[in-house]
């Protein structure tokens, strides 16, 4: 396993100051070591690009406009394997076009992280209005089975700190993270405090240790991840979007579809407990416990507040990580409380996961909005004390 | 020297493969593999060194060259062997970044990404095998598809116009362009060269017979008969407008070296660009980041 540095200093803005959740998320980005982007304009994310273009000349790095989403998406996983810490940067209809190649940056184990900066669909819905409606297109929207990190910030603060984190696990597991912002959040202004590089703790990328002659590009250590080996350094490697061996040539078999998804698939789920990311406050003796994520989170902390001054116990859970999701937490909770109420900008999709976690142990009430705006409080609060009673 | 007493000569070219891939999958007759001999003896009569060339293939038959040459090699997606190209290209600038893939992949699927490669002028050489159909799919029409021919997708004839690939590139900015088949092994070898000294989008065509699936359902014939009408029907061309390049079914093939240019890469209009607006501010990218 290696071990954490810290940030290169050319790239991290230390101070306090105000910046809107897609600059911020920029910032992190370059605290983390992303030297390569390649983006495709789209309203509400494209700030996001525009910053890193106007830092990257000055920090020593690359940012491409690229054709279009389907380029932007697969040059940075070329660029990945030139050697770069790389992103890119979208919005519904260009996250649909990238979805090619989520599965193959999974397939072939990338580091790369997918900043998603969600606005109302389907198709071209609401270019420049908030709604949480890619949850499961983060998920699943890639074909064949494969499994996805992603994180939901609900602040610019967060949007720094986290894609940190995203780029952080990007490296560690060599898979493609999901950015999951949403349009209030990218463009809501905030304080965003950014420390020192060497308080800001970076994972490297896993080079191999082995020679050339020993080197299997897709032979997994201890964690069931692989390391790299650099490009135009004699190790002659070959990696493919089809199943293959640990030599990384293709492999048509059943056996080894079997031996190569389940392990890419284990890498990710053996590490749950590291991934799991809530925020949680009193849960311990709630009757209702509200979960959510994103811009919701803080209208949900609103709406809970206003039903505890009623007398109502009501918990928080806020999905920091989305996915994997925190089935454990939720089933263990699900024990002691009466029914969790899931508000979110879709019509109904990380609830499906909270129905499956809570087993029919606890009550599941959707609070749906099918986005353009945010729920009303009094919306979600109406929900806690149906679900009280 | 075996029990026998024969001699086993070791093909010349095999360091370059991964012979522990052998048998390849190409069908007998199928000229892909011929392509390959060429460059490998292009690569290894220039004298690049090898760990510095990495090659990058879409999908379809010609994308399984990757597979088989012992290189840094990548097997991307369907058409988009380009943008990865580019973006492995512009992280690494010290790695000669070679594209290997066919006409469906690099201009139907690929063909935004081709040319606007092209326009940018990004440092990549760009091989594209055309077999004049889908191959590796079971010989579905195609953008380079002559009108007329029959496909398992235009089973009465192929009625939409083709391209004219070498002047789909030349329109789009590539600074070296040319067409040769696989019956101009020598040509080709040189082209090849040619490409590797020459900095800029580079993009070679290589007409190739697809015995299996366009000759045979064309009665066209076998491989061979394929050979035979590229070496009666072609016509060296060299510095021909490429208006004059277009392809038509068993016409005459014009083959040669088109364009030969110079004009400022990717990598030095931005340095250039750059410069002007931020100084001695301006920090260009490494070339290679790694730790």
């Amino acid at each position: 396993m290696k071990s954490l540095q810290p940030a290169d200093p050319s790239g991290v803005l230390t101070g306090v100051h105000f910046l809107d959740g897609d600059y911020a998320c920029c910032e992190g980005a370059l605290a983390a070591g992303a030297r390569f982007a390649a983006g495709y304009p789209i309203t509400p994310s494209t700030e996001v690009v525009e910053r890193f273009a106007s830092r990257i000349p000055k920090i020593g790095g690359t940012f491409i406009q690229m054709e279009d989403e389907l380029a932007a998406s697969i040059t940075i996983l070329g660029a990945a394997w030139g050697g770069a810490k790389v992103f890119t940067v979208t919005s519904g209809p260009g996250f649909s076009l990238m979805m090619e190649h989520i599965g193959y940056a999974f397939m072939t184990e990338t580091p790369c992280v997918f900043v998603d900066v969600q606005r109302g669909g389907p198709s071209t819905g609401l270019p420049t209005l908030p709604a949480q409606g890619d949850m499961m297109q983060a998920r699943w929207g890639s074909h064949g089975d494969y499994e996805v990190i992603a994180l939901c910030p609900n602040s610019p603060q967060e949007c720094f700190d986290l894609t940190i984190r995203a780029f952080n696990l990007a490296e560690q597991f060599r898979t493609p993270v999901m950015f999951m912002m949403d349009e209030c959040v990218g463009h809501m202004t905030e304080k965003v405090v950014i420390p020192p590089a060497d308080q800001i703790e970076i994972f490297p990328r896993r080079w191999t240790s082995l020679p050339p002659s020993e080197y299997k590009p897709f032979e997994p250590g201890e964690d069931l991840v692989p390391d790299m080996a650099p490009s135009g350094e004699g190790y002659r490697f070959h990696m493919t979007g089809l199943t293959h061996d640990e030599r990384g040539y293709p492999a048509m078999n059943p056996e080894s579809q079997d031996r190569l998804i389940k392990r890419l698939q284990a890498k990710i789920r053996n590490a749950a407990d590291q991934l799991t990311m809530v925020e949680e406050e009193g849960t311990s003796d709630a009757d209702v416990i509200v979960v959510s994520y994103g811009i919701t989170s803080r209208v949900a902390q609103r709406a809970i507040e206003m039903a505890r001054a009623k007398g109502l116990r009501v918990g928080k859970l806020r999905l920091i990580a989305a996915w994997p999701f925190p089935s454990a937490k939720v089933r263990a909770l699900a024990a002691h409380t009466k029914a969790f109420v899931v508000p979110e900008l879709n019509l109904g999709q990380m609830v499906g996961e909270v129905e499956r976690a809570a087993a029919g142990v606890a009550r599941v009430v959707s609070v749906p909005h099918a986005g353009g705006t945010v729920h009303r409080p009094e919306v979600i609060l109406e929900a806690i004390e149906g679900a009280a009673k | 020297m075996t029990e026998t007493g024969l001699h086993i000569l070791e093909n010349p070219i095999e360091p370059f493969l991964r012979m522990d891939r052998m048998p390849h999958i190409w069908c007998a007759g199928c000229g892909i593999g011929t392509t390959v001999n060429c460059f490998a003896r292009s690569l290894l009569d220039c004298g690049l060194p090898l760990d510095k060339v990495a090659i990058v293939s879409g999908i379809g038959c010609s994308g399984r060259v990757a597979g088989y040459v012992n290189l840094d090699s990548f097997h991307t997606t369907h058409g988009r062997a380009i943008p990865f190209a580019t973006g492995l290209k512009l992280a690494n600038p010290s790695l000669n970044v070679v594209v290997y893939s066919g006409d469906g992949d690099l201009t139907a699927i690929g063909g935004n990404h081709l040319i606007h490669a092209a326009r940018r002028n990004v440092d990549i050489k760009v091989i594209c095998v055309n077999n004049l159909i889908y191959a590796m799919t079971g010989g579905q029409s195609g953008p380079t598809t002559p009108l007329t021919a029959t496909t398992s997708t235009s089973p009465y004839g192929a009625y939409e116009p083709s391209f004219n690939l070498p002047q789909l590139a030349d329109a789009a900015g590539a600074v070296y362009v040319a067409r040769w088949t696989t019956f101009h092994v020598r040509q080709l070898t040189r082209s090849m060269g040619e490409i590797f000294r020459k900095k800029g989008f580079c993009f070679i065509e290589v007409l190739s017979p697809c015995p299996t699936l366009y000759e045979r359902r064309n009665k066209l014939g076998e491989g061979l008969d394929t050979m035979r009408y590229y070496k009666l029907k072609s016509k060296i061309h060299n510095g021909i407008s490429t208006s004059e390049t277009a392809l038509g079914m068993r016409d005459e093939i014009v083959v040669g070296k088109f364009v030969d240019r110079d004009r400022q890469d990717y990598r030095d209009l931005l340095r250039k660009q750059m410069m002007s607006q931020l100084g001695p501010e301006y920090v260009e990218a490494p070339t290679c980041v790694c730790d």
